[in-house]
């Protein structure tokens, strides 16, 4: 089975993150980048289909040059090769515009299964995997706490997943090809080993700009863009808590404390 | 402090990330309570590292991970800012048992135990020492003599890292042929291992002793290229290069508590980290450290540009232990009477640190090393 794994670079969500103050776009150079935390269960997840049933996985990255930092570490975990769409024109794209370059480099890999994390820790937007679904014409699976494949011998397979939701569980199934969405509910991701480490700077990267996917530089980036940041501001300073001091009626100012607030 | 992160390569700081991230997932949380009980899930935490490539990380084929030295190097530091106990688990397994089969091992010795061992499904121990005889195993009593093809195995082995947990034992035993090695499955009949207790120090580490009573062996058992008492010695020399890197995780565990602590304990209306006698201590400590870590580094280039001499990693070990548990005792002072609770790692790291002093050459025998190189006169052969 030929599985695509969609990994994005994001500010470390642990540490202080910011907008730029030039065009409110997320501030990528001054932060500490990760593979967006959601996108390793993805890809466990992909290495675990491999390992069952054979087949290729490749990582595919949209994202500014240094999101090469990224996709090392994704290979390292053991997928097979990358595609890494990267080109200045692409700064500020919305999901729109992402997901159109997206499918646009998935069509130069055909795969059979798309697998990427539910949500990424800076946008959360959580509708990539319906846009790309849509843009491709294939079904969408979203939001699986479990992934089940089913091959049927002609290549294909029967995907079932249980989607999480606020009460418990749905089961969706669908053919491939298609995309699927996975929580952190799905799996526990590998560490990479040493050998991937090392490993992972022999693999095949392949880079590709909008004129290599045939996208005119008009339709995405900030210009391009349907929606778009106005103006940001820092979140106030969190204010001195109230200090309730015990003269005799401690609990009974706690108890109005927490009724005022709504939590009783 | 002095920026050393850029001496490194991206690979070596990525296996850094991916050791210390194991560490704080699964040994951090424990290790408190393994040292306080005086054990360790050795199998369990072998086959974690094994999964990574950590054990024998440095060594190539066979299933090993075929990093650099200063790799491994990074590796033990990150290991024993934890604990040295998990960190000796890991150097015996490499350095000692897996390298002594890697280097002196037949074809077949190789095949059958360094795959399963580099997994960590199999562990490995290394029997040098003996009760009578610590820095001076050349004198060593245990004796292998041959009976037809076997060979027959009889003496006693102390102080013996991962032995009451081991599946193979590399044990060195004086012969008519001089010192040699044996790959001793650990299941042989006559062979028993027994846990050392009441250990003050590396309580979150597996110690015993090993009796050999008349243990046959087949005469493949032996480890064909081993002869005399280089052949052990050059597995030290493996295993301490780890421990140049190693001791300075400790200190830096040690050295980040105490400014923890010395930044929010106050005393006298302050913290007691503005004082200038603390912060004398502080920056004392900070320079000793970083000079540790550029000779550990130096010693890491030197292994994998393949000039690494013994007296180098004498120097390494004898600088680097002495000055971790010089830190690992002023930090406990910062701490005062917390210094001395099981709450904080620095008392723990103080007493690992003493044992890490004496094992791998006493500081006595590597100055006595040094002094040899430099005088050319041997003080104790
Ligand atoms: C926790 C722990 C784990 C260990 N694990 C292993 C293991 O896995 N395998 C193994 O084989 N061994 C192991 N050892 C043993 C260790 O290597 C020895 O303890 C060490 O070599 C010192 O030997 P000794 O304890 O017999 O001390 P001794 O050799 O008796 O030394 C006692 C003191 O005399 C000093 N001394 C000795 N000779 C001289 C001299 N010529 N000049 C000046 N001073 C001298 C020493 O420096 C030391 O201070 C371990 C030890 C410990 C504590």
């Amino acid at each position: 089975m030929n599985i695509v794994v969609l990994v994005k670079q994001v500010p470390d969500s642990g540490a202080e993150r910011n907008l730029r103050s030039d065009d409110n776009t997320v501030d990528r150079e001054s932060a500490t980048n990760v593979i967006n935390e959601m996108d390793e269960y993805a890809i466990e997840e992909a290495l675990r289909i491999q390992e069952a049933h054979g087949g290729e996985v490749t990582v595919l990255t949209m994202g500014p040059e240094r999101a090469g930092e990224s996709i090392r570490k994704a290979l390292s975990m053991g997928p097979d090769k990358a595609v890494h769409v990267v080109d200045d024109a692409l700064h500020g794209s919305d999901a729109l515009a992402t997901s159109k370059v997206l499918a646009a480099a998935l069509g130069t890999v055909n795969p059979d299964l798309i697998l990427c994390g539910a949500e990424s820790t800076d946008g959360r937007v959580q509708v990539m995997p319906h846009m790309l679904a849509e843009r491709m014409g294939i079904a969408a699976l979203t939001g699986a706490r479990k992934l089940t494949v089913d091959t049927n011998g002609a290549g294909g397979a029967t995907l079932t997943i249980e989607r999480q939701t606020e009460e418990g569980y749905e089961v969706v199934t669908a053919s491939t090809p298609a995309v699927v969405s996975v929580w952190d509910t799905i799996n526990e991701p590998r560490y990479p080993s040493f050998k991937g480490i090392m490993a992972a700077k022999k693999k095949p990267v392949t880079t590709l700009s909008l004129a290599d996917l045939g996208i005119p530089a008009a339709e995405v980036g900030l210009a391009g863009a349907y929606s778009a940041v106005v103006e940001h501001a820092k979140r106030p300073p969190r204010q001195g808590g109230t200090k309730v001091v015990d003269e005799g009626d401690g609990g009974v100012k706690l108890v109005e404390f927490l009724a005022s607030e709504k939590f009783v | 402090m002095l920026d050393l992160d850029s001496l490194h390569s991206a690979e070596e700081l990525e296996i850094r990330a991916v050791v210390r991230r194991v560490v704080d997932e699964r040994v951090r949380p424990y290790v408190r309570q393994w040292y306080e009980d005086g054990t360790v899930p050795v199998r369990e935490l072998a086959v974690e590292f094994g999964k990574l490539g950590l054990l024998g990380m440095h060594l190539t084929g066979y299933g090993c991970a075929g990093a650099s030295a200063v790799a491994y190097g990074l590796a033990c530091l990150e290991l024993e800012a934890a604990d040295s106990g998990v960190r000796s688990l890991v150097s015996v397994q490499g350095s000692l048992a897996m390298y002594a089969l890697w280097r002196f091992g037949s074809e077949e010795q190789k095949q059958r135990w360094l795959p399963g061992m580099a997994a960590g499904e199999l562990i490995g121990c290394f029997g040098l020492t003996e009760p009578d005889h610590g820095s001076d195993p050349g004198a060593m009593r245990t004796r292998a003599v041959r009976d037809g093809a076997d060979w027959v195995l009889t003496g006693g082995k102390m102080w013996i890292t991962n032995a009451p947990v081991a599946d193979v034992a590399v044990i060195w035993a004086s012969t008519a042929e001089g010192i040699r090695g044996f790959a001793v499955p650990t299941d042989s009949p006559g062979f028993t291992a027994r846990e050392i207790r009441h250990k003050l120090s590396l309580r979150a580490s597996s110690t015993g002793e090993i009796v050999l009573d008349e243990v046959r062996l087949p005469g493949d058992a032996v480890l064909p290229e081993a002869r005399g008492l280089r052949a052990p010695l050059s597995c030290l020399t493996e295993a301490r290069y780890g421990i140049v890197w190693g001791a300075l995780g400790a200190a830096r565990d040690c050295l980040h508590t105490a400014i923890e602590y010395a930044t929010t304990r106050e005393q006298f209306g302050r913290p007691i980290a503005g004082f200038q006698l603390t912060q004398a201590k502080l920056a004392d400590m900070a320079v000793e450290l970083q000079k540790g870590y550029l000779l550990a580094l130096h010693l890491g280039r030197t292994a994998d540009r393949g000039a690494l001499r013994p007296e180098m990693v004498s120097v390494g070990k004898l600088n680097n232990v002495r000055e971790a548990l010089n830190i690992a005792r002023q930090c406990r002072t910062i701490l005062g009477a917390n210094g001395i609770s099981g709450e904080y790692p620095v008392m723990r790291h103080a007493n690992n640190l003493e044992s890490v002093l004496t094992y791998e050459g006493t500081s006595e025998i590597h100055q006595l090393v040094i002094g040899e190189r430099l005088t050319g006169l041997s003080a104790f052969r």
